[in-house]
């Protein structure tokens, strides 16, 4: 691939980096302390809330907002926007960072780890089993991520790798890498579009459990256009960031006329969520006022808002607008996905869960995890586009976390 | 015309339309029977006298330590609810002057929740109809515990090697000719084992006897599609009085593994998929290329 991709350059100590780095570390001291006492007194999970926000937000809502790699592959290689080919790489690089996360997230939620070899295995399968299904498709979404970002790390190696060995086996893999692309793209596209819609259905088998507002059978399909917009808005708010972090030329203006595509998503997302609570008889469960009736319509407010601004040409065009779009999707998703997961999930009358502190802190320990690789791969491989060699900011002003959740 | 960007779109909105609307009639699984020799037991709390003797013979026969429960000291086996060392639990009820007891423990689906959503079989459902757990096969995903209507699995979270826990139906004493711990401790015959067959027939029997005695319900003959674990109440005492939910007769994984199985029947949508998305990239960068070398 001949490519105007280029590292960025600049110091790997900065404000952020270590800054990342000290969180990573208490969270590394907590998860000590988590496989040696188990997961109760370091959590607040418990016997009516086996899943917390390790589940929710680090897989269910990390691998959605990880999705930039498949809203850019679809935009991409299906739609054929080749001029927004620039954007691939920084997108699979964060959807690489960010489910590769997810599954250790998954480990460190796991009570019985070690046992885990015995999932992949063909012959243990419980095909009914939809946990299972997402489990082998991000298992396998994970190396093809990463297979699909070595050109980055091979382009670099080719011309200057700190072995002789590597540099070696890069140039032998390089023609090899080309050869498998379009088999590896289109499984890039198909796993997420299957497990995303399967994260949903996961849902299903707790119907009495989960809040009217949320239990639905359209559960896959509105995961899987949330992960979209999801992953969209993602690689808008990284990009932007981007841009300003590293003194890139702006990419707003070319990512606008792609927003007319979450357009599309967002309206299709609204007309599935409402048309279907109002084929079955639900709509009055909205106007209860009560806190469900609020987090649904806060949910609700976050997709219409997003979705009527970017019909205007002239919002699309405008970077603050864009980029605030771009905010409230990310949030509008990660809110469905909380309240279809914990919020709206009630196992019993008086049972509640909200994360302890420790909990909080390997979540943002993985966060920082993640602003970490992303910092050290772009400044050392060629990873974004057109960039100049401007030395990047140190310090902490004005740089915040480019990645895309846990 | 051969595979388009339409066409490949269409076909996903075609594979999602069918994921979550037309499902046929056809592809709907079938309704689960309880197996020929499916045991069970029958809970009968008017008979009750909340004796705890069953618990103390459950921890004794499944080799589990008392749970102190956190709220009457550290000294005595009090737990309030099933938990990760207690797989049967009696808990009373009371709201005015109707007081009841209450045997919480695993219900022995027909067609078990926690079967269908473990991931490499470590819950079973053997020749007798026991939901069985097998350690070895668990990776503590804990996804039994999201789906179980009943909230009957349990986790053992103070330790660094857990496992999940519930009632077996103790079917190694059943192996060896021997009752269930708390059925051969009951000394008012509350909860019984049998065949599934003879206990609802039993339960019809009491019920249509005494009519002034009991609520007017088996739980358990329909509900969730079956359990084999039948639980009969005190006249004016609903069931969910006693923490046994109103889930209606349909069986949890009914929807979700014929929604799953409708997408995924022999894995053919994700291969036409995959072919379609495959030809589309290519053909768009065979297009884009030869567009490349006619602007030089």
């Amino acid at each position: 691939m001949n490519s105007h991709f280029r590292p960025v350059g600049g110091p790997i100590l900065t404000g952020t980096f270590l800054v990342s780095a000290a969180v990573f570390l208490v969270s590394v001291l907590i998860l000590i302390w988590r496989f040696i006492a188990g997961l109760g007194p370091t959590t607040a999970m418990n016997d009516l809330y086996p899943w917390g926000i390790w589940i929710t937000y680090d897989v269910v809502v990390g691998t959605a907002l990880a999705c930039g790699g498949y809203a850019v592959a679809l935009l991409c290689y299906v739609l054929n926007k080749g001029k927004y080919h620039h954007l691939i790489r920084p997108a699979i690089l964060t959807s690489a960072l960010g489910y590769s996360l997810a599954g250790v997230s998954v480990i460190i939620d796991l009570g019985r780890y070690w046992n885990v070899w015995k999932v992949p295995l063909l012959w243990n399968w419980n095909r009914n089993s939809i946990l299972l299904e997402v489990a082998i498709c991000i298992m396998t979404y994970v190396v093809v991520l990463w297979i699909e970002l070595a050109p980055a790390f091979i382009e670099k190696w080719e011309e200057d790798a700190p072995w002789q060995w590597l540099r070696k086996l890069s140039l032998k893999i390089h023609p090899w890498l080309n050869k498998i692309l379009i088999p590896l793209l289109a499984l890039g596209i198909l796993l997420p579009t299957m497990h995303q819609s399967s994260l949903g259905s996961m849902m299903l088998i707790a119907m009495h459990k989960l809040h009217k507002l949320w239990h639905t059978p359209m559960l896959p399909l509105l995961f899987l256009l949330s992960c979209i917009v999801m992953g969209y808005a993602a690689v808008v708010f990284e990009t932007a960031l981007a841009d300003k972090v590293f003194k890139l030329p702006r990419e707003t203006k070319l990512l606008a006329p792609l927003s007319i595509a979450m357009v599309v998503v967002l309206f299709a997302f609204l007309v599935v969520r409402m048309g279907d609570l109002a084929l079955r008889g639900r709509l009055g469960l909205i106007f209860r006022f009560d806190f469900y009736s609020f987090m649904f319509l806060l949910e609700i407010a976050l997709f219409v808002i997003p979705a009527v601004l970017l019909m205007f040409r002239r919002f699309r065009y405008n970077p603050g607008v864009e980029f605030m779009c771009a905010m409230m999707m990310m949030t509008a998703g990660l809110l469905y996905r909380f309240d279809a997961f914990l919020v709206g999930f009630k196992p019993a009358p008086n049972s509640a869960y909200f994360p302890s502190i420790p909990e909080m802190f390997v979540t943002l320990g993985l966060v920082g995890f993640e602003v970490m690789a992303y910092l050290f791969i772009v400044k050392l491989f060629p990873i974004l586009g057109g960039a100049t060699h401007a030395a990047p900011r140190t310090g902490l002003g004005g740089v915040s976390v480019p990645a895309s959740g846990g | 015309m051969s595979v388009t960007r339409r066409s490949v779109l269409k076909g996903m909105a075609a594979a999602a339309a069918t994921s979550v609307t037309g499902v046929p009639k056809a592809l709907a699984r079938e309704r689960k029977k309880p197996p020929a020799g499916a045991v069970g037991m029958l809970y009968d709390a008017t008979r009750c006298i909340g004796c705890k003797a069953c618990m103390v013979k459950c921890k004794e026969a499944n080799n589990l330590p008392p749970d102190p429960g956190g709220k009457m000291g550290a000294i005595y086996d009090a737990p309030d609810d099933l938990t990760g060392y207690t797989k049967n639990v009696i808990k009373l009820y009371r709201e005015g002057d109707k007081i009841s007891y209450m045997k919480a423990q695993c219900m022995h689906c027909v067609d078990p929740a926690c079967v269908s959503v473990c991931m490499i079989g470590a819950f079973k459902k053997d020749k007798q109809g026991i939901v069985s757990y097998d350690p070895g096969m668990c990776v503590g995903c804990r996804y039994c515990m999201m789906a179980c209507p009943f909230n009957v699995p349990k986790y053992q979270w103070d330790v660094a090697f857990p496992k999940i826990v519930k009632c077996e139906m103790c079917r190694e004493r059943l192996a060896e000719g021997k009752l269930p711990a708390c059925v051969e401790a009951c000394p008012r015959e509350a909860v019984i084992f049998g065949k599934l067959e003879n206990l609802k027939a039993d339960a019809r029997k009491r019920l249509a006897a005494e009519p002034g005695r009991y609520f007017p319900k088996v739980y358990g003959e329909t509900d969730g599609g079956g359990t084999q674990v039948l639980y009969l109440s005190a006249a004016g005492i609903p069931f969910e009085k006693l923490g046994l939910p109103d889930i209606g007769d349909q069986p949890l994984p009914e929807l979700s593994e014929t929604l799953q199985h409708a997408v995924y029947q022999g894995f053919v949508a994700p291969v036409v998929l995959y072919g379609a998305l495959g030809l589309v990239i290519y053909r768009n960068r065979k297009r884009q290329s030869s567009e490349e070398e006619g602007d030089k």
